[in-house]
């Protein structure tokens, strides 16, 4: 329940800081989208000589203003969620984050190389990750899109879930996300690109 | 104020980043005397994915793209649908790219006429061809050079606004069109084809492609493949986009469904899903709703399967025209990914005015001292090393063949720019001495009279063409001709 609720706080910041509301659905995962989104768009104006920064720096300040505005906020304790990445390399990064954090940009804000094509908008598959058992069972039921485009993710599996698509709440404390090892092993478990 | 709060927390960043890097093991004696120059041939998304990595791996590299056009982003602005805006949004990762201080995007630069690969691979340690597959695969069939027959790459560069389409000027009079090939850029086509005008409003596509489908007299489109359901090489995405479209209804064949629901069970998941999808559309009686829309619908689109092309039929009234299409009836011999079409002897003649064929994107050769595999057509190599050339790279379609999505795109790009490195580290790439890079390069090109457009200058083309669109509510309205970019840039 808390988590819906920070969901709830956190569609109303998107409210408040995005100027056109996108009408695409009730879903409250989509409002989640459409902030980032409409973050998206601010940065887009600036002209900042910069690499993949201004987003987590942007990120940053909307983690202040929920502060400022005094829903979520990983200083208080009752909203701290732990995740583990496990990256390419097989390296395990522990992450304290928050409910209502969105898996893949907080993957992005902490250094790990997980891309984000589209921004969130289900026409990609580049944030793709294995979901931990246990906790897999926990995430909500992949929208049709989702399933859709993980079809098209290279070494899909039966845990695979888009990062993009993970709201963090209470219950996945602990949820261990592992990013696809896709490019040497691609070839090394005996794929074969197809002549053309 | 703000701008210097940024590139204080930029650099601190990167910093964080080259200690996961230690940390990660790779940084055995990595860092040279001489900074590293790398340029990259192509600005699509290979092009720019491969930039992306290489940055953000060697602290101390430098890259420089050049690219044919003025524009940069390739297939993403002249290839991705235009009712596909999300997938566009990679252009924002792409430009974060392009803005880096270690990276130069140098447009309207032609490799292979206005430079030769040779001087680059002078001026730089190291050079990478992504230059994409900007030829298409004909189908070697009697009639294919008849009018009314188009290839998907100039149809979908023409409502994309590729300037060498521009004047394509497709004859959308009559009612039928086939498409030849069931890949993603034939369902994209199809759609294209077959979408309420309103709907295309509010796209980037171009304002002279929006007037001749608004005037095009296409209502029934029919994609045809070689092979059967269980083989089509579209994907479960664009497939469903055709099955919701408005105002259309499908129009499928039962018999090319015969022993597919049987053959389910066996396939992998996505395959699955598709195949799933196909056989709803085609052979489930649809609810009152769909029924009600289907019976409503003014247009009409078909998946055929089991035809290949023998011969474009010639109108005989007008004997440059053509007015049909000779199908041959196939056999599947084998089953899954590899079964093999085999003729039957069996003939059909399907009359159409329109013919697109989208049977496959090639690359081809832009210099003859880079080695090609003109069979496969690409250029050959070990994981993004060109077979002996060293120093030379690929990545991108010009590496795999012309397959697969952005994803696929992003793993091969950095696949690439994963064996650099290792040569780096080996010392197999020599990057002790020092290069000129970009000054070189920009000395050859004025003394040529080529005048490169630089990411800057690119941004006043984006923002005219912004403009423009935003007066007639669509998010673009893209500029047609090299000229006008040029003007535009400044040049």
């Amino acid at each position: 329940m808390a988590a819906s609720a920070a969901v709830r706080s956190s569609m109303g910041l998107t409210l408040r800081l995005s100027r056109s509301i996108p009408d695409c659905s009730t879903c409250p995962f989509y409002r989640v989208k459409s902030c980032v989104n409409s973050v998206g768009k601010l940065q887009r104006k600036g002209s900042f000589d910069s690499f993949r920064t201004i987003n987590r720096h942007l990120q940053t300040s909307i983690a202040l203003y929920h502060s400022e505005e005094g829903s979520s906020n990983a200083e208080d304790p009752e909203d701290v969620v732990n995740v583990v990445y496990i990256d390419r390399s097989g390296r395990r990064v522990p992450v304290k984050a928050k409910v209502g954090d969105n898996v893949m940009y907080l993957a992005q804000r902490h250094g790990i190389e997980l891309e984000g094509s589209c921004e969130a908008s289900l026409a990609c598959s580049t944030c793709h990750v294995y979901v931990n058992d246990t906790h897999f069972d926990k995430l909500p039921e992949p929208d049709e899109r989702e399933d859709d485009m993980l079809d098209m993710a290279p070494l899909l599996q039966e845990n695979s879930r888009l990062g993009c698509q993970i709201i963090l709440t209470h219950e996945l404390e602990g949820i261990e996300l592992t990013l696809p090892k896709v490019t040497r092993n691609f070839y090394v478990d005996g794929h074969v690109p197809k002549p053309h | 104020m703000l701008f210097s709060g940024l590139k204080v927390w930029t650099s601190r960043s990167l910093w964080i980043h080259r200690l996961h890097e230690g940390i990660n093991g790779g940084g055995k004696a990595r860092y040279s005397s001489c900074s590293p120059k790398v340029c990259i041939v192509g600005g699509g998304p290979a092009g720019f994915y491969t930039a992306q990595h290489l940055i953000k791996a060697r602290p101390d590299v430098t890259v420089d793209i050049y690219e044919r056009l003025p524009v940069p982003f390739g297939l993403v602005r002249f290839g991705v649908a235009p009712d596909h805006p999300e997938v566009k949004n990679v252009i924002n990762t792409f430009t974060q790219t392009a803005r880096h201080k270690r990276c130069s995007f140098y447009g309207n630069v032609n490799v292979g006429k206005d430079l030769s690969v040779t001087e680059l691979q002078e001026a730089y340690h190291a050079v990478v061809l992504s230059y994409g597959a900007e030829g298409n695969r004909r189908m070697g069939v009697p009639g294919e050079d008849l009018s009314g027959v188009y290839s998907a790459k100039d149809f979908v560069g023409w409502y994309n606004g590729l300037p060498s389409c521009r004047e394509l000027g497709p004859d959308l009079s009559c009612e039928t069109a086939v498409i030849l090939g069931q890949g993603n850029v034939a369902l994209d086509v199809a759609r294209v084809l077959l979408s309420p005008i309103d709907l295309l409003k509010k796209t980037d596509i171009t304002q002279p492609a929006l007037e001749v489908l608004e005037e095009s007299r296409v209502r029934r489109v029919l994609i045809v493949g070689r092979r059967g359901p269980t083989q089509i090489a579209g994907t479960v995405k664009e497939v469903r986009e055709m099955v919701n479209l408005p105002n259309t209804r499908p129009d499928m064949l039962a018999s090319d469904f015969e022993g597919v629901k049987e053959a389910l069970k066996d396939l992998p998941r996505p395959r699955k899903r598709l195949t799933e999808l196909m056989l709803k559309t085609a052979m489930e009686t649809p609810g009152e709703k769909e029924h009600e829309r289907r019976e409503k619908a003014s247009r009409v689109w078909g998946l055929r399967f089991y035809r290949s092309p023998v011969e474009i039929l010639a109108d005989p009234e007008r004997s440059s025209r053509m007015a049909g299409i000779r199908l041959a009836v196939n056999n599947l011999e084998g089953s899954g990914e590899e079964a093999r079409a085999v003729l039957t002897g069996e003939m059909e003649d399907v009359s159409c005015g329109l013919i697109i064929s989208s049977i496959g994107y090639k690359s081809l050769s832009i210099d003859p001292s880079v080695p090609f595999d003109s069979h496969r057509a690409i250029v050959p190599n070990n994981m993004g090393r060109i077979q002996e050339a060293p120093g030379l790279y690929c990545s991108g379609w010009l590496k795999t063949g012309p397959t697969g999505v952005i994803a696929t795109t992003l793993n091969n790009s950095f696949d690439t720019v994963r064996s650099m490195l290792e040569d780096m580290d080996s010392g197999t790439l020599n990057t002790s001495a020092a290069k000129p890079g970009s000054q070189s390069i920009n000395a050859l090109l004025e003394n040529r009279g080529v005048k490169p457009v630089t990411f800057s200058e690119w941004e006043k083309i984006d923002s005219e063409e912004v403009r423009r669109g935003a007066a007639i509510g669509k998010p673009r309205e893209k500029l047609l001709t090299v000229e006008e970019m040029l003007q535009v840039a400044g040049k």
